[in-house]
């Protein structure tokens, strides 16, 4: 699994790529037309920003923070209060550029924080952010006038003359300033992987002792990477402000707001460029779609996020990747069976086990509604016997049969690895 | 020593304690530019802590080090890195998750002058690239271009290792046991590459193998409880009588049979 292949993609391909990303931010809005739909759009598109950005940190720079809140929540309230400013006439600050005075609040505040969390790695450097922080969550509260307090701070976003004929009004126009800035962002984010300094943060993080005797300063490496994290955090703050039109300092600086950054980036997967996008995406997804859908939402992200940091610690982008490396040697055909077994035992497994979630928390919550609840079409009964009875059998078959599967898919998985391997060797030595 | 031309490294009365242990008591040492010098002596001599303290690992607690008539005691170790001076370690200390070549790549940057650029990219470094390029050459490691250096064989790490430390240009090079681990044969083709790699810079090596230590050094400076007892060229190092008397055994008996065997 270590052995992900250096992948190369030449000029032409590269444009490919942004080509279909710039397309898809273009066509998606017009795919998904609900006013649901839109706002969803909306937060992936800020979202993709701050996930990559914390992915500066964490993927490429080995810094896992926990208090990346901090930035694109000091983003989101410098811009609401330009916004405001704006609004009354005392500082010429148009709507488009008000992402870029989120921006440069993040940074100035992840300069001044950052000289103290950068100058230590690994657990101290964790626990420094988590201090921070608490401390700027614990400061918003003893400073109502900026922070707004418990209602947070309110603005309205079509002030000004409007720019090219969009005044910000509709959501559509909005979404279009932020799939802007999140293009825009991406590329910027892209390249600097590509630079001097964003491959010593990878050394960095790889080896910060042996980063010292080549010359470089590993706690200015990665003062310099936060920094520009922090530049984009607070684009992305500033982008959802401009969205919402609300700052809230319990909700935007809290420490549950920065663990969802890192719960998110991890699962679409650090180690790839492009697997914080994908944490993005699930990111609204969860918190949108499978919260209406369940109470439960926060249990089950749990439980993915518990079963990805054992079975798949690269996230999601590093599923993908592994598989498309067996299919380039030609090999997923041999595996497709055995993941369709997969996919059968892991839906029983999930379905007796979710029934099991779903009939604890109808008994604990909505119990006025009745013993019976609905679960995927099935009726439950949290009085019967049978019900219980049912769906325990149902998990236990489950996670049995399953158990068995991946045992054998992973003898599969390790004999393809090892064949994939033998055939690198053999074109070295060719 | 003469005071016209400084010594590559020098180091005057060096002292270093970690609590109530001393292990370097007072250590003198001068080493003319483009020396080849091996550092010898019996297990926790404190040949490493030596290392340690010349690369600014460790700050010493008393005395002084110069490189090219520079105090750099005290000095960081990247500080150190940017006058000239270049290390490589026992345990090979590589960057797993990058390729081969990104690893040299690196090695090369701040001596380039690139530093902590972020306005320019490292495909358009022409000059780096292709000092790099040299580099992957110069260890013989071609066809590994892109492997992530975490998947190299063991050899082939420590010929990384070696690569990484030569690839700022530093004038003075400190090994600490490059073929520690390697078989007979790997050892004597390394020490070939290493000859290559380090024609005209000043090299400090720790080494345990003799046929190493003949095999490379023009003169050996032997560490007994951190101080320097001898430093000569090897006929005269064999013929002291407080070499003989400290390495009566094991060592020197090594050092004849490998005189022997060449």
């Amino acid at each position: 699994m270590a052995s992900t292949a250096v992948v190369k993609s030449g000029p032409l391909g590269r444009l490919v790529v942004w080509g279909l990303f710039a397309a898809l931010l273009v066509v998606l809005p017009l795919l998904f037309r609900s006013s649901l739909a839109l706002t969803m759009l909306s937060q992936m598109g800020y979202l993709v920003i701050i996930c990559l950005s914390y992915n500066i940190l964490l993927g490429q720079g080995g810094m896992l923070s926990f208090g990346h809140a901090v930035y694109t929540g000091m983003g989101a309230f410098i811009a609401v209060h330009a916004m405001n400013l704006a609004t009354k006439g005392s500082i010429p600050v148009p709507l488009v550029v008000v992402p870029l005075v989120g921006g440069l609040a993040g940074m100035f505040f992840a300069a001044l924080f950052g000289y103290v969390t950068t100058k230590k790695s690994g657990t101290t450097f964790a626990m420094i952010t988590l201090g921070i922080g608490e401390l700027v969550a614990a400061m918003s509260l003893m400073f109502p006038g900026f922070f707004g307090g418990e209602g947070g701070v309110t603005t309205n976003r079509t002030y000004g003359a409007p720019f090219l004929g969009l005044t910000f009004g509709p959501q559509i126009q909005v979404y279009c300033l932020i799939a802007a800035y999140c293009f825009v962002s991406t590329v910027l984010m892209y390249a600097f992987t590509g630079t001097p300094l964003g491959r010593m943060l990878n050394a960095v993080r790889d080896n910060p002792e042996r980063v010292e005797f080549i010359g470089y300063n590993t706690q200015w490496v990665r003062y310099l990477g936060f920094v520009i994290a922090g530049f984009f955090a607070g684009i992305g703050g500033a982008l959802a402000t401009i969205n919402f039109e609300i700052v809230g300092a319990s909700d935007s600086l809290s420490s549950v707001r920065s663990g969802g950054y890192l719960l998110f980036t991890f699962l679409g997967g650090a180690t790839f460029f492009f697997g914080p996008i994908i944490g993005a995406v699930l990111l609204v997804l969860a918190s949108v779609l499978l919260s209406e859908v369940t109470k439960a939402w926060l249990l089950y992200l749990g439980l993915v996020f518990l079963l990805m940091v054992m079975y798949a610690p690269g996230g999601i982008a590093s599923l993908i990747m592994m598989n498309l490396r067996v299919a380039k040697f030609g090999k997923l055909g041999r595996l497709l069976g055995w993941y369709a077994v997969l996919a059968l035992t892991g839906g029983l497994t999930f379905f007796g086990i979710a029934a099991l979630i779903e009939m604890i928390y109808h008994m604990q919550l909505n119990e006025a509604l009745g013993p019976v609840l609905s679960f995927l079409g099935i009726e439950l009964n949290v009085k019967s016997a049978a019900s219980w009875l049912g769906t325990v059998v149902v998990a236990l078959i489950g996670v049995g049969l399953f158990e068995l599967t991946r045992k054998r898919f992973a003898l599969r998985w390790g004999e393809v690895q090892g064949e994939i391997e033998a055939a690198i060797r053999a074109r070295e030595a060719a | 020593m003469s005071t016209a031309a400084p010594c590559a490294v020098e180091l005057k009365a060096l002292r270093k304690s970690f609590g109530k242990t001393e292990i370097i008591r007072g250590a003198d040492l001068a080493v003319a530019a483009g020396e080849r010098v091996a550092i010898i002596g019996p297990n926790g001599a404190g040949k490493s802590t030596l290392f340690n303290l010349i690369s600014g690992r460790f700050g010493p607690t008393s005395g002084e080090i110069l490189l090219n008539g520079q105090r750099i005691d005290g000095l960081k170790p990247y500080e150190i890195s940017r006058m000239g001076l270049a290390r490589s370690f026992q345990i090979s200390n590589i960057f797993g998750r990058l390729s081969v070549f990104e690893n040299l790549r690196c090695g090369v940057l701040w001596s380039m002058g690139y530093k902590y650029a972020f306005w320019k990219f490292l495909a358009g470094l022409d000059d780096a690239n292709r000092r790099a390029e040299e580099l992957l050459h110069m260890i013989k490691l071609d066809r590994k271009h892109d492997v992530l250096a975490m998947n190299l064989t063991y050899a082939e790490q420590r010929a990384l290792e070696i690569g990484i430390t030569i690839a700022g240009g530093a004038n003075v090079v400190l090994l600490d046991e490059p073929t520690a681990g390697m078989s007979k044969s790997e050892t004597s083709r390394f020490i070939e590459l290493i000859r290559e790699v380090t024609v005209g810079k000043t090299l400090l090596t720790v080494e345990h193998d003799m046929g190493v230590v003949f095999g490379l050094a023009d003169k050996i400076a032997v560490l007994v409880y951190g101080e320097v007892i001898a430093f000569d060229v090897p006929e005269a190092v064999r013929a002291n009588p407080k070499v003989q008397e400290a390495y009566l055994g094991s060592v020197l008996a090594d050092a004849q049979a490998a005189e022997a065997g060449h």
